[in-house]
């Protein structure tokens, strides 16, 4: 196997021996986004400089006797968090030039723990998309299959982490911005439940539903990611004061006696055959390895993409507004400054975010505030309630992440409504603030990946670690690279 | 309530966003799409259902008020497209 192969956890390892250096792992990654990364696209920025010295720094803290979790890991950033010196451009034009004076929490968080950013990855225009198509710097290209999306948000987090481009990345999940794009690119993604992530210098996208979370190879991997990032923080006042657990014990847990739900209402008729057959197989393995299964039911869920398309579109529209070209980023110079507003607005936002801009000034407009704004924040109420329920009957929800595998680039483009539908089966986790897993379970008859989606009460994120990890150890999925 | 063009319009001004007459007919072909698969949540009956705005039982987080290092002007106005004895400059907005 070669060095940019490995999972995260297996370099850490090979660094704890003194197999590897950490400019040996930051080099071997640079060498495969040097050689694959003109057909995957998933960087709007490769710091290959700055790598460099972070690894150097890396070895030399380790030869004090340093031992943090991820001291000398090459790991890509999603370019919505923003980085110190590095460009953060959320894949838009209103802000290429945008270079960060500090950095976010997550960000010094990975820092202090040893890790080597790599660079920063490719998204939908401020995490508004489920294809990484919306990017003004051009789409990511699936790593399995280069004709097709990697999904989104966090396409090129998702992405990076399946070519080998580092060992994972931080990518961030609004309504399923980690989870589809890790199912559609077969690696785990997490989303953590809302308050457990400090998202200070994550560019706000919908406040009350953002959260930052790890993509990468394994579920190991991501509950060391996990380790480093949660916690609270001062910086950011929806983050919550609650001890983080240790998530490696977790991972030894396994799964005798957990109850397992299955939500009937995400079990339908016009669902990808393919990815029903693959997420019932493993649902079917945790049968075998003592977990008891059950159906429950969400019955609000029909109701969810519209919930989420109002509150999440009017979050943003105010967000958004920061954008003015006064402070920083784009600007379209006019005589005076109502239109100079319009117009960098017009031209420094993508047509996806103008629509969700003008989506969201609607519901939050004098006369329809409370048809739909205030009316989808009561009906959330309703989804809350709807979890809440079904977590007294199991301890973890498992569904398809996502309805399909991966689909070509541009077929859905100029339809919004149907882009939507892909997010189906993450966005009430979102709206619930609850935690998810999305990991492999399988892949299509044409080799694209399948991902199973494991939900879980909020604050239990060990308990998505202990399932994760006892599926992935029993199946051959976790050691599939894909042929770039 | 369909939307009209004159509400993408209006909706646009509220918005700050110059649109032209192509994006005005396009907008409002697909926020009519968008709203119609969203009036579902019309029928519901909400009566005496409480909005959630967040799911965090959290309000008024304050932390202790002890002044602490910021970002310094220049860094402030790093990213400026334009600026002017240590300030953001813009046109004028008072003849």
């Amino acid at each position: 196997m070669e060095l940019h192969e490995l999972t995260l956890t297996q370099a850490a390892g090979r660094l704890a021996s003194g197999e590897s250096s950490s400019v040996e792992l930051t080099k071997a990654a640079l060498k495969r986004i040097e050689s694959a990364e003109p057909k995957v696209r998933a960087f709007v920025t490769v710091d290959a400089e700055g790598a460099l010295k972070a690894a150097e720094a890396a070895d030399a803290r380790r030869k004090n006797g340093e031992k943090t979790p991820l001291l000398g890991l090459p790991l890509a950033v999603k370019d919505n968090i923003s980085t110190k010196g590095l460009r953060t451009t959320c894949s838009s034009k209103m802000l290429e030039p945008y270079v960060p004076p500090f950095d976010a929490t997550v960000v010094t968080k990975l820092r202090e723990a040893g890790a080597v950013i790599l660079g920063k990855t490719n998204l939908d225009e401020f995490a508004m998309g489920s294809s990484t198509e919306n990017s003004a710097f051009g789409p990511t290209h699936n790593p399995w299959a280069l004709d097709r999306v990697p999904g989104g948000s966090s396409g090129g987090s998702a992405a990076a982490a399946a070519a080998g481009f580092g060992y994972g990345a931080l990518g961030s999940d609004t309504g399923g911005s980690i989870r589809q794009p890790a199912s559609l690119c077969g690696v785990v993604g997490l989303k953590p439940t809302y308050g457990r992530v400090s998202r200070y210098g994550l560019v706000a996208f919908a406040s009350s539903l953002d959260q930052i979370g790890p993509l990468t190879r394994t579920v190991a991997d991501a509950a060391v990611l996990s380790g480093v990032i949660d916690g609270h923080d001062a910086m950011d006042s929806t983050s919550v004061p609650r001890p983080v657990p240790a998530y490696g014990a977790d991972l030894k847990r396994g799964v005798k006696g957990l109850k397992i739900g299955l939500p009937k209402e995400y079990f339908v008729d016009g669902m990808d055959p393919e990815v029903s057959t693959a997420v019932r197989a493993a649902v079917e393995s945790y049968a075998k390895m003592g977990a008891e299964v059950r159906e429950v039911s969400l019955p609000h869920t029909e109701h969810c993409l519209s919930v989420y398309y109002l509150l999440a579109t009017a979050e943003a529209s105010s967000n958004l507004a920061r954008f003015d070209g006064v402070r920083f980023g784009f600007r379209e110079p006019a005589e005076s400054l109502v239109p100079q507003y319009m117009r960098t607005r017009a031209h420094g936002f993508g047509p996806e975010v103008k629509r969700r801009i003008m989506l969201g000034t609607y519901a939050l407009s004098s006369g329809y505030y409370d048809a739909y704004y205030k009316r989808a924040q009561q009906v959330r109420t309703l989804i809350v309630r709807d979890f809440e329920a079904a977590f007294k009957e199991v301890d973890v929800i498992a569904t398809p992440t996502a309805p399909t595998p991966a689909f070509r680039i541009g077929e859905k483009a100029d339809d919004p409504m149907t882009m939507y539908l892909s997010d189906i089966f993450t966005i009430s986790v979102n709206l619930a603030g609850v935690p998810a897993l999305s990991l492999p379970c399988g892949f299509s008859s044409a080799g694209l990946p399948i991902g199973l989606q494991l939900i879980g009460r909020a604050f239990e994120e060990g308990a998505l670690f202990a399932a994760g990890h006892a599926y992935e150890e029993s199946h051959p999925w976790k050691d599939r690279r894909p042929a770039l | 309530m369909a939307l009209s063009e004159a509400d993408v319009d209006h909706v646009a001004r509220l918005a700050r966003l110059e649109i032209t007459p192509e994006e005005r007919a396009r907008y409002r072909d697909q926020l009519n799409a968008i709203l119609d698969h969203a009036a579902g949540i019309a029928g519901l009956d909400v009566k005496d259902v409480p909005p959630t705005a967040h799911i965090l039982p959290l309000n008024n987080v304050w932390r202790a008020d002890e002044p602490k290092a910021g970002l310094t002007r220049d860094e402030a106005l790093s990213n400026a497209p334009d600026r002017a004895r240590g300030q953001f400059r813009v046109p004028k907005i008072i003849e």
